[in-house]
């Protein structure tokens, strides 16, 4: 149960190997939180058993490595198989997370994929698939997650958004159609939830440096991933309803909207 | 559906532990439900007229609220009926909603209105013994009972709360040091378990010391029965005395606290440097007959129709500023002296403003409450001396000695030393100071209060609660599939 000064208890991280996502986890974990379920593609499915698609594991993989580092700060940690991709199947991974978490405080869906927009161009199937991914997983594994927080009565969806979403660009805007799509999907149920205890949490961050922009030059106010757990975090004990990762991103992005469409399009980036 | 919905809503069976009271001379009455009417103050909805219906729900302080589906029994066979028809997400017994944090909430689940069936009490005059509903507020119990000449043998800090929410959060009062706690004044319990089953039970069952303190987990508190105590008059005699520091304010109370039946001191945590922990100890007794001006209706007792707080107060309003000139004016005001009091402006001085949580604004606040065994005033002094150092706002902050406990597997009380502090919720870095005071208290043997505590993790617990696994076994036996749930009970794997 998420306390009175905001703390949780359990969360669910749909996407275990994501920087910001398990950014988000370790934080609440140092906060209190004592039961963590890292949903993540793993190396060799074995669907319901935990342990041995652990042992199947490659030493360096990010979901293995973030467990036990979350184990040492004292929290129960369970690795359960999710593809983005197999939307028939994520019903069955917020029921597995329920299983051995309890009621779920928080669920993290952070899980993305950037691409290359000019890759995405030249060849338009690699495009639709990460438009399933980014847009297509996130609405049934939304719906999914929302309908079992609505039975609880309480708890938050927490959806990582970004501010390419706000605005598609020419220079990204394969990525920055499908996080529009999301975007507007958490709103609309959020909304829907509105009156049921359970509440969705839309997250913008900016250009964050991390693996995901590896070898990008980063872009004006820019972010890593602790910062937006930070401002996660904080959004969570205030209940906000969407956090901007930094902050001042929001006038920022406010006033993009009104740049005349000429301008726009030239943006480099 | 269930079977009480079907019957019209005025009809109400009676219910035997009542009906023979007249045969055998007892004094005894009857009256409607009227509380929650008067006091809507942490239910949003009013629809009070209404036997199920969603809401969201808190605790006193205001923080974390959930929804639940809240329904009002009228008789003891309604209880026995919710029971039976439990969701998934179970059922809690809710009274006048002042527990401060969420053990009276359920996410999702079943909240049990019990202030809803009427009041009903019986008083054998021999003894002093009384039996009474569940939902009844002790505020109804002193009105009938305080003019024929008995008072309560505990009473918290506030007459709104139900004798079933007392029993399962085995109050204390400010005679803890001489009489412990409620439980150890209860002759018998009636409790409707998760099976269905009304059952009686006495100091003898294991299971009575389970739900004495067991925050309404083991099932729903129907009726109790309890020894009160022979009273002269409707007032108190009281002493006022002002004492320097906190080592004064432990010195002075630990050396005449049995002379008074009733004492506690009230702290100024801005106070700082070689004030620190300067306190105003009132105690009090029962004042005799002879102590009162001739004339005076000995046993009058009329609490003065209340002040209600503002429907909406800012965030912020009790800070450091106004609470320290609070503070300052409260201790300059309390000089030495000695009045002879009525029992509620002694008891309960916060009663008279009706709704007095909504001042700590739109955030709520948190009340935290912990005991450290005689012996670790070390641990006390270090609490207060971080407190003061940091300028934490606490308006009302209180001290107490208690002395022994009773054999409640989660009671609060133990012989020792308990604080008691309000403290708005938006205060920055709270969670983390609080968690270390939650380590200090543990290890020093201590323990923090359920019905006050809306915030603490659930790996501190059994550390706390040495007895939390026998009480659990108990628990599981009359419960097995967890029809008793509460926030509370989610949040600290009860």
């Amino acid at each position: 149960m998420r306390n009175a000064l905001g703390s949780v208890d359990s969360v669910l991280l749909l996407g275990g190997r994501s920087e910001i996502g398990l950014a988000i986890v370790d934080r609440l974990v140092r906060d209190g939180a004592r039961r963590v379920v890292l949903a993540a593609r793993l190396p060799v499915a074995v669907p319901g058993a935990d342990g041995g698609a652990e042992n199947a594991a490659g030493p360096h993989d990010p979901a293995q490595e973030a467990a036990a580092r979350l184990r040492e700060l004292g929290a129960e940690v369970t690795l359960v198989d999710f593809d983005a991709t197999r939307p028939e199947t994520h019903g069955q991974v917020i029921d597995a997370a329920v299983k051995s978490a309890g009621d779920l405080d928080v669920i993290v869906a952070a899980f993305g994929v950037l691409g290359d927009q000019a890759a995405y161009e030249a060849d338009p199937v690699s495009a639709a698939a990460s438009v399933a991914v980014n847009f297509g997983g996130h609405v049934s594994a939304g719906l999914f997650a929302a309908r079992r927080l609505r039975e609880q009565g309480h708890g938050t969806l927490v959806v990582l958004s970004s501010v390419a979403g706000v605005r598609t660009r020419r220079a990204n805007f394969v990525y920055g159609a499908a996080k529009a799509g999301l975007d507007g999907f958490a709103q609309g149920l959020g909304d829907a939830l509105h009156g049921s205890g359970a509440r969705v949490m839309v997250v913008r961050p900016g250009f964050v440096i991390g693996r995901m922009t590896k070898g990008m030059p980063p872009a004006p106010m820019s972010t890593i991933p602790a910062q937006v757990a930070e401002d996660v975090v904080k959004g969570l004990r205030s209940g906000a309803e969407t956090v901007w990762s930094p902050p001042k991103l929001r006038p920022v992005f406010t006033l993009m909207r009104f740049l005349p469409r000429p301008l726009w399009r030239r943006l480099p980036r | 559906m269930s079977t009480y919905l079907d019957r019209p809503e005025e009809s109400s069976a009676p219910v035997d532990a009542f009906s023979g009271a007249e045969a055998a001379g007892h004094v005894y009455g009857e009256t409607g439900a009227t509380l929650t009417a008067a006091d809507p103050a942490n239910v949003r909805a009013h629809r009070i007229r209404e036997l199920r219906y969603m809401t969201f729900l808190t605790g006193w302080g205001r923080t974390a609220p959930t929804p639940a589906t809240l329904v009002r029994p009228r008789t003891v066979e309604d209880l026995a009926a919710l029971v039976a028809e439990a969701p998934t997400r179970g059922v809690i017994a809710r009274g006048l909603g002042r527990a401060y944090g969420d053990a009276a909430q359920n996410a999702g689940g079943t909240v049990v209105d019990v202030t809803a069936m009427p009041d009903r009490w019986t008083l054998d005059p021999a003894t002093g013994v009384v039996t009474a509903s569940a939902g009844m507020s002790l505020d109804a119990l002193m009105r009938a009972l305080v003019p024929l000449g008995w008072f309560v043998p505990v009473t918290p800090g506030t007459r709104y709360v139900t004798v079933g929410g007392a029993v399962a959060a085995d109050v204390h009062g400010k005679n803890h040091h001489l009489d412990s706690s409620l439980g150890a004044h209860l002759r018998s319990l009636t409790l409707v378990t998760a099976d269905g089953t009304v059952r009686v039970l006495t100091p003898d069952d294991d299971l009575f010391w389970a739900t004495v303190g067991g925050m309404g987990l083991t099932g729903l508190v129907a009726e109790a029965s309890f020894a009160c105590v022979p009273i002269e008059t409707s007032r108190v005699s009281v002493d006022v005395e002002r004492t320097r520091d906190l080592d004064h304010t432990l010195e002075v109370m630990a050396a005449t606290d049995d002379r008074y039946r009733y004492t506690v001191a009230w702290i100024d945590l801005l106070a700082r440097g070689p004030r620190m922990g300067r306190s105003v100890l009132t105690r009090g007794d029962h004042a005799r007959r002879d102590e009162l001006p001739a004339g005076a209706d000995p046993l009058a007792f009329a609490p003065a129709s209340r002040l209600a707080a503002p429907p909406w107060a800012p965030n912020g309003l009790l800070n450091r500023l106004t609470v320290r000139a609070f503070n300052e004016a409260w201790y300059a005001k309390s000089r030495e002296r000695r009045v002879v009091q009525h029992l509620a402006p002694f008891f309960h001085p916060l009663d008279s403003v009706a709704g007095w949580n909504r001042v700590y604004g739109s955030r709520g606040f948190v009340q935290y409450q912990f005991v450290v065994p005689s012996g670790e005033e070390a641990t006390l002094r270090r609490i207060v001396s971080r407190l003061s150092g940091r300028g934490v706002v606490s308006f009302l902050t209180v001290l107490k000695r208690f002395g022994a406990g009773t054999p409640g597997m989660l009671s609060f009380p133990m012989p020792g030393w308990t604080l008691a502090l309000d403290i708005p919720a938006g205060q920055d870095g709270l969670a983390g100071m609080l968690r270390e005071f939650d380590g200090w208290v543990a290890t020093a043997g201590g323990r923090l209060y359920l019905a006050k505590d809306s915030r603490m993790r659930a790996d501190l617990l059994p550390a706390m609660y040495p007895r939390l696994d026998e009480w659990r076994k108990i628990r599981d036996s009359v419960d097995p599939t967890g029809v008793f749930r509460s926030d509370l009970a989610r949040r600290l794997d009860l």
